[in-house]
């Protein structure tokens, strides 16, 4: 059947009015705004309201989105990939950026441009890293894989749209009001509430589309991946909304004020940051894992019982594990201890994640000397046996007396997020790379090995840096001489830290070296430059009805 | 189960496990049981949680167990911090007493034992409280004095040192240590021209060579009128108004052309905070020990010296 246009409908008049509101709200915001960073900010929420409207006027001027009921909606995926890359490097640089300011204070800081300043920095390294690229990743695995295992298309046509260019456009608007220095200081939910308000409807629009996706598939069962897509998908949207329940100062204004006062805002601060890691660092992730294992090693899942048993526990304990964050505070001291106790028994429900994951190369070991991609997705779920494992450990309260504010947690933090969430994305790239653009395989081999080794590397440098460091101040904030005195004074533990924060930037910049490989090689295998002696992808039909291979 | 041997499920070649019989894009599944050592421990660990739960304060809103329960422990996190630092308190009140009775810092120096809790008390302040602006090593930075040499604004000795700690520098104290140096450029006090004059003539004081003889000599008159009244006709300086000494190779806010000139166009105005009611009387006696036993503390005996030379 030939591919048709959709023509204009109500949906496209549905995007079309929110393209319209959103730029009537903007334009009056910045004319009259109540502080010039909000005006500042409302240009540029114009003008992405504005390019929304061109485009959908281009498209539907052009007859409306080009559809084949037949076949897979690919080209978002297309764009959700590149999307991902873009944000890989970027969030990767800037990360590389303050670890060097860590390392030596004036790096590319201009007192003149405060956003130079380390402060505004951070939160665009850990906004760029987990939303901008695990989101992206999220996005065009989940709308990849369930059109897949549902075998049917994306449901909702311009909607799915809306959501790429709508969580983009979120992303832009959280990153300049950053620099410009709007935050509302929550950690991981730093934008204010104009942004929180617009992420929350792209979120909706996703669970809808995805819940009508699944809803029309052909196939009689769920997909494990699935179901791990939706509980992030819906947790985030619940933690997202509770955790940003604010009162603006004014509707044309960037400041709030948070629903929640003291310990208690603390507490849904990090049931926010805790499950933020959980469902979408996690759940998310374990979708990933839960395709495109199978799917490059050939082999069935190992157990379906276990994923079963796996998902459940795993998402009914990790959502009390949030505490944990806050032990030796203000916090109560019962509710520390139910933090603590859900976090040890957490460990094996993460474990049955990995198990599944690492169980399923069995008959396909010989795969790790051969095929660094199926080596990459491997060492990513032995990051995340290990992640998942330190986690419960360090929340027990004696040893969390030891690693609490200290670089330990850095290091942890990065184990995960470098070696889990960043390998298993870049393994996923690399599978679905070639099948979307009908490609042999990837370009270059050889180059997907040096990305591999040097991202590896890279972790190495940085978590042993962050472990000796975060224990090596651990200890000496604790050491009393026997007079009954502090034995190191906090400055003694700062400068003891500088040899280890520049091994910590050597390894970022080892990492981002990686993906910056993995771009090129991308680029080239889009290009077509693909040798047939190269790695090799198996071909994923377009049509729907078609079985893989 | 029913359907455990269903026609659809097919036989892994490799494992000879059965499938569920499900297919999604390729994608099988295997029908392995629960590893029992997942299983044993995801037990275990769940009986240690309740176990805990049990001793320690766990379960909120029980009726009849108050707001939450106890636990069999009884533990209380914030009673043990106090008690630990009571404690610590204790064992350290008889040397701080000593302290405060000593009185004269050769009273600390002649019993070794006082001496040695007096550094390692002063030491921990120290790192905690001074070294962010004086340095770790008390070795200073521009606009922050060293403490290890034998240089001082506002005199050195054990008394003198106590009561900069207590009243601070310019500082919001009643009786804070107070002078001010004139901005002479930023205020219009001097010319561009007069400034280089008096700066030439200040490197002559500490033995240097000015830009030009003709300069400097202008710039002793220019000295005599704005400068003396504080720094002294000889320029050494003068302690009751901590004015520092101009001949010798020390300078707070460098000694480089540029840096005079700098100091004198803008009249430093440099701050130590007060100390008095941020720490308690015994901390700062150990302080001024810590900083005079740093290496440039003057004794009364060394003071009385000095007078007998200058008369």
């Amino acid at each position: 059947m030939q591919s048709k246009r959709t023509g204009f409908d109500a949906s496209a008049l549905a995007v079309g009015a929110i393209c319209v509101l959103g730029l009537l709200w903007s334009i009056v915001t910045a004319a009259h705004g109540a502080d010039a960073l909000m005006r500042g900010q409302a240009w540029l929420i114009a003008a992405g309201f504005i390019v929304g409207l061109i485009m959908l006027v281009g498209h539907y001027g052009d007859g409306g989105l080009k559809e084949n009921p037949r076949e897979y909606s690919e080209t978002i995926v297309k764009y959700g990939t590149i999307a991902s890359m873009f944000w890989a490097v970027a969030g990767l640089l800037v990360g590389v950026i303050i670890a060097a300011q860590i390392s030596f204070p004036n790096f590319l800081y201009f007192p003149d441009f405060p956003f130079t300043n380390f402060g505004r920095l951070r939160p665009l390294h850990t906004s760029a890293v987990i939303f901008a690229f695990g989101g992206n990743v999220l996005l065009a695995t989940s709308f990849y894989v369930v059109q897949r295992t549902c075998r049917t298309r994306l449901v909702g046509g311009v909607w799915s749209w809306f959501v790429f260019w709508g969580y983009q456009f979120f992303i832009v608007i959280a990153a300049t009001g950053y620099l410009i220095g709007i935050t509302q200081s929550k950690e991981y939910a730093e934008p204010e509430w104009y942004a929180d308000i617009w992420l929350t409807l792209v979120w909706v629009v996703y669970l809808l589309v995805f819940l009508a996706t699944l809803a029309k598939r052909k196939e009689p069962h769920i997909y494990v991946a699935n179901w791990f897509y939706l509980a992030f998908i819906v947790t985030i949207a619940l933690l997202h909304v509770v955790n940003n329940l604010a009162v603006p100062v004014s509707f044309f204004g960037s400041r709030s004020y948070s629903a929640f006062a003291g310990v208690q805002d603390a507490l849904t601060q990090w049931w926010y940051g805790h499950n933020a890691v959980g469902f979408f660092l996690t759940a998310g992730f374990l979708a990933i894992m839960y395709y495109f294992i199978p799917k490059r090693a050939e082999r069935p899942v190992f157990s379906y019982r276990l994923s079963i048993v796996h998902f459940w526990s795993l998402i009914f304990i990790y959502i009390w594990a949030g505490p944990h964050h806050l032990h030796y505070t203000a916090l109560p001291e019962w509710a520390q201890t139910l933090g603590m106790t859900f976090s040890i028994m957490l460990w094996m429900p993460s474990w049955g994640g990995m198990i599944n994951g690492l169980m399923t190369l069995s008959g396909a070991w010989d795969k790790l000397r051969t095929d660094p991609v199926i080596r990459m997705l491997v060492v990513s779920v032995a990051f995340y046996g290990m992640s998942t494992f330190e986690g419960p450990v360090m929340s027990i309260r004696a040893v969390n007396s030891l690693s609490h504010y200290t670089d330990w947690t850095i290091g942890h933090v990065h184990s995960g997020a470098l070696g889990w969430v960043g390998f298993i994305s870049f393994g996923a790239i690399y599978c679905l790379v070639p099948w979307l653009w009908k490609r042999k395989g990837m370009f270059s081999r050889a180059l997907i090995e040096w990305h591999f080794w040097l991202a590896t590397l890279g972790i190495l440098f940085y978590i042993c840096a962050m472990w000796v460091s975060g224990i090596l101040q651990g200890l000496w904030w604790k050491t009393y001489n026997d007079l009954g005195f502090l034995e190191y004074s906090f400055v003694d533990t700062v400068e003891a830290m500088h040899p280890f924060y520049i091994i910590r930037m050597l390894g970022g910049v080892l990492y981002l070296a990686g993906a910056l490989i993995m771009v090129y090689n991308v680029y080239k295998t889009i290009r077509g430059e693909v040798k047939a002696s190269e790695d090799v992808a198996h071909h994923q039909p377009a049509a729907i009805d078609q079985p893989a291979e | 189960m029913a359907d455990n041997h269903d026609e659809s499920r097919e036989r892994d070649d490799h494992s000879g496990v059965e499938t569920t019989g499900h297919e999604w894009d390729g994608i099988k599944e295997l029908d392995n049981p629960l590893p029992r050592w997942w299983l044993w421990i995801l037990y275990a660990s769940v009986v240690w949680a309740v176990v805990y739960m049990v001793f320690m304060p766990a379960i909120p809103g029980l009726p009849g167990l108050g707001d939450h329960t106890r636990g069999i422990t009884d533990n209380s996190e914030r009673r043990n911090v106090a008690e630990a630092v009571a404690e610590l308190e204790a064992s350290r009140a008889g040397y701080f007493e000593q302290l405060q009775q000593a009185g004269s810092i050769d009273a600390i120096e002649s019993d070794p034992d006082l001496l040695g809790f007096a550094m390692a008390a002063g030491r921990s302040a120290f790192g905690d409280n001074c070294a962010t602006c004086h340095g770790a090593g008390a070795q200073g930075f521009v606009g922050y004095p060293n403490l290890n040499d034998d240089v001082w604004l506002w005199g050195g000795t054990f008394e003198d040192i106590q009561h900069t700690l207590r009243v601070g520098i310019r500082s919001e104290h009643r009786d804070t240590r107070y002078s001010q140096m004139p901005a002479f450029g930023r205020d219009e006090l001097l010319s561009r021209e007069e400034i280089n004059q008096v700066t030439d003539y200040v490197l002559t004081l500490s033995g240097r060579e000015p830009e030009t003889l003709a300069s400097a000599e202008a710039g002793a008159e220019i000295f005599v009128n704005q400068c003396s009244a504080c720094h002294m006709e000889d320029g050494t300086g003068d302690r009751f108004q901590g004015a520092p000494n101009l001949t010798d190779a020390d300078w707070l806010y460098g000694g480089e052309r540029a840096q005079i000139i700098n100091t004198i166009w803008r009249g430093p105005y440099g701050v130590m905070p007060s100390w008095e009611g941020r720490l308690d009387d015994q901390t700062i006696t150990a302080l001024a020990a810590y900083v005079y036993f740093l290496g440039g503390g003057e004794s009364d005996a060394f003071i009385e010296a000095a007078q007998l030379n200058q008369d």
